[in-house]
């Protein structure tokens, strides 16, 4: 049997510490009384509609920033 | 019927267009031969950043999705914008996740979940268990699909099941031919299609209303009038758990679906799986908006239309665009949605094959069948799949389908235990597994048999909504059905592993190893280690 080479390479591990970021995404669109209000509005829009389609930057904007630093950390 | 002859002829032309393009779809990237799950099942596992996106988004937010979700709001308010929390929440929540599913179903060629449960827990029961879950949960949601159709053909004034078995049996026909290559092919014209039939009306048909403050005003109009309790333009006490668990439990659920491991498994690398959980909530981003036409239906004094003395929600939104769209771009609308139930009915009938021919034909009926024998039954499943659809959704009403998707959700849930947690940990005893799966199955279903909606004359499975009054508690709150199971199913789960390891209950083997869970492409698979070894 030959050897995977991942076994041969340590650096090869899904560990950072940049992936606690994605609890952020996870945590901040369930907690209802951030957004579950009228006012103020966006456009016209309730802050209970455009602060949710807000969280949808916040939820790109992490989880780009684990992949980049991810693929830093790792060399590719 | 004849003041939608435009629409329905521009709806045909794009639907032909599109049904030729699945046929073509074959010879994309033409291996040199399709007859093996890789290929037939997972497009040769080579999919790039760009077709998994397209794929993927195609997959997850299917044509009922865009005609539900809208239809939820029409009717309860903001209680149907979950969808949007649930979207934007799973991608993060599965990122770490998928890519070490991704990682040991490559190592190990594994096509369906059930395939890595087998792997990591030797346990054939087990396997066969999570396979029916995702058999029992995938099938109602095909027949949604059709669902789907059915409202855009209805607003076109067609009637009859001829138009639907057609449509079907096309797409039926194709994905035989073609495997998971056809919906890879097409949904870059569907989601073309629904990007910019949806960019167009949230522009257009808000101004034609006199702008978004109306639309809002009048959805908020309707329901301080209404004297139901569940429903309103912002959430109440009573259903903001309800609100952040479903979205939670939506978003644990939605990558144990058979067809979202499908979809991701045929990615070319974990670089590719990660990009995607970074781009793909676009999707929600229009999902988000796709929800709002819901109150501009409202605002637009839209009457969805009624049947046998039942008023049909779901074609709120095509009768939204037949009324504020000039015939010709209504007939596209029609056929984003059309033909935006083709690409994840594909993909679902794939995966649902594939659960079939591994964990069901090979793993019981015939244990050397070959990559060709294997695809051959695949291909047929795939038929008899659809075939159910279309009878279940002809011959039962609807909304059996719709009432079997709300338990699909569920039972779905309940296979998060094995897989997604079995990713992890192997600390679970197979045992403390099956029972978890069993108790939360059963607390599952005597849940929802007990959520009661009169709104649409449902003494039982009205909802996900379960009402913690029914707990003996003094409360109006109500939670979301398929969270509490999962919660049983874990204690079970956990109470169960300690007492097999107690008894000395013999516990499966772990085919799986460590490393595995983080190799990449080029890394080489199981059989081919296996080879280079013994030369």
């Amino acid at each position: 049997m030959t050897t995977p080479p991942s076994e041969q390479d340590p650096a090869r591990r899904d560990r950072s510490p940049w992936n606690w970021l994605l609890l952020v995404p996870i945590v901040i669109p369930l907690i209802t009384p951030l957004y579950n209000a009228d006012e103020p509005r966006l456009f016209g829009f309730p802050l209970f509609y455009w602060l949710q389609l807000a969280f949808i930057i916040l939820g790109v904007a992490t989880t780009t920033i684990v992949y980049r630093m991810g693929r830093k950390r790792s060399g590719r | 019927m004849s003041e939608h002859i435009t629409e329905i002829v521009v709806f045909t032309l794009l639907f032909l267009a599109v049904s030729g393009m699945g046929f073509v779809a074959a010879r994309w990237r033409r291996p040199d031969n399709l007859a093996s799950l890789d290929e037939w099942g997972l497009g040769g596992r080579k999919f790039g950043s760009w077709v998994t996106w397209f794929l993927v988004g195609g997959d997850l937010y299917t044509a009922y999705t865009f005609v539900a979700v809208p239809a939820l709001l029409f009717g309860a308010g903001a209680t149907g914008f979950f969808a949007l929390p649930y979207t934007i929440v799973t991608y993060p929540l599965v990122f770490l996740v998928l890519i070490r599913l991704w990682s040991v179903a490559h190592v190990h060629g594994m096509v369906t979940p059930a395939d890595f449960v087998r792997a990591r827990f030797g346990s054939p029961t087990l396997a066969l268990l999570i396979a029916i879950t995702g058999l029992v949960a995938t099938m109602p949601y095909i027949a949604l699909q059709l669902v789907g159709i059915e409202a855009v053909l209805k607003t076109m004034g067609v009637t009859g099941d001829l138009p639907l078995i057609i449509a079907f049996a096309i797409l039926a026909a194709y994905t035989y031919q073609s495997g998971l290559r056809a919906p890879a092919l097409i949904a870059f014209v569907k989601d073309t299609l629904i990007y910019v039939v949806i960019l167009v009306a949230i522009i257009y048909i808000p101004a034609r209303l006199g702008g978004w403050e109306s639309v809002f005003g009048a959805a908020k109009e309707k329901f301080e009038a209404t004297p139901a309790p569940g429903d309103g333009y912002l959430l109440n006490a009573g259903n903001q758990l309800q609100y952040v668990t479903l979205a939670l439990g939506s978003a644990m659920a939605l990558f144990l679906y058979p067809h979202s491991v499908t979809g991701v498994l045929a990615a070319r690398n974990r670089g590719v799986i990660k990009r995607n959980m970074a781009a793909l909530p676009a999707y929600s981003l229009l999902l988000g908006l796709i929800a709002l036409l819901g109150y501009m239906a409202i605002a637009a004094g839209i009457k969805p239309i009624t049947a046998n003395g039942k008023a049909d929600a779901n074609t709120v939104v095509p009768q939204l665009f037949d009324q504020m769209f000039p015939d010709w771009f209504a007939g596209v609308a029609y056929a984003a949605i059309g033909i935006g139930a083709l690409v994840p009915a594909a993909i679902m009938s794939i995966a649902a094959a594939n659960l079939f021919t591994r964990n069901v034909y090979k793993e019981f009926i015939k244990r050397d069948a070959t990559d060709a024998q294997e695809a051959a039954v695949s291909k047929i499943a795939s038929l008899v799949v659809k075939v159910g659809a279309v009878l279940v959704i002809l011959l039962i009403d609807p909304q059996f389908s719709i009432d079997l998707q709300l338990i699909g959700g569920v039972i779905i849930l309940q296979t998060l235990p094995s897989v997604a947690l079995g990713l992890y940990t192997r600390w679970f005893h197979r045992a403390g597994l099956i029972a978890g799966w069993a108790a939360g199955m059963t607390a599952g279903m005597v849940m929802l048999y007990n959520i009661a909606n009169p709104a649409i004359n449902h003494a039982h499975f009205g909802g996900s909504a379960f009402p913690l009054a029914k707990l003996g508690l003094d409360t109006k709150i109500t939670i979301y059905a398929g969270f509490l199971a999962l919660l049983v199913n874990v204690v079970v789960a956990v109470a169960g592993t300690l007492i097999a390891r107690a008894a000395k209950v013999a516990d499966g083997r772990d085919a799986t190893r460590p490393s595995e869970y983080f190799a990449d492409e080029g890394d080489p698979r199981v059989h081919e280690v296996e080879l280079s070894g013994s030369h």
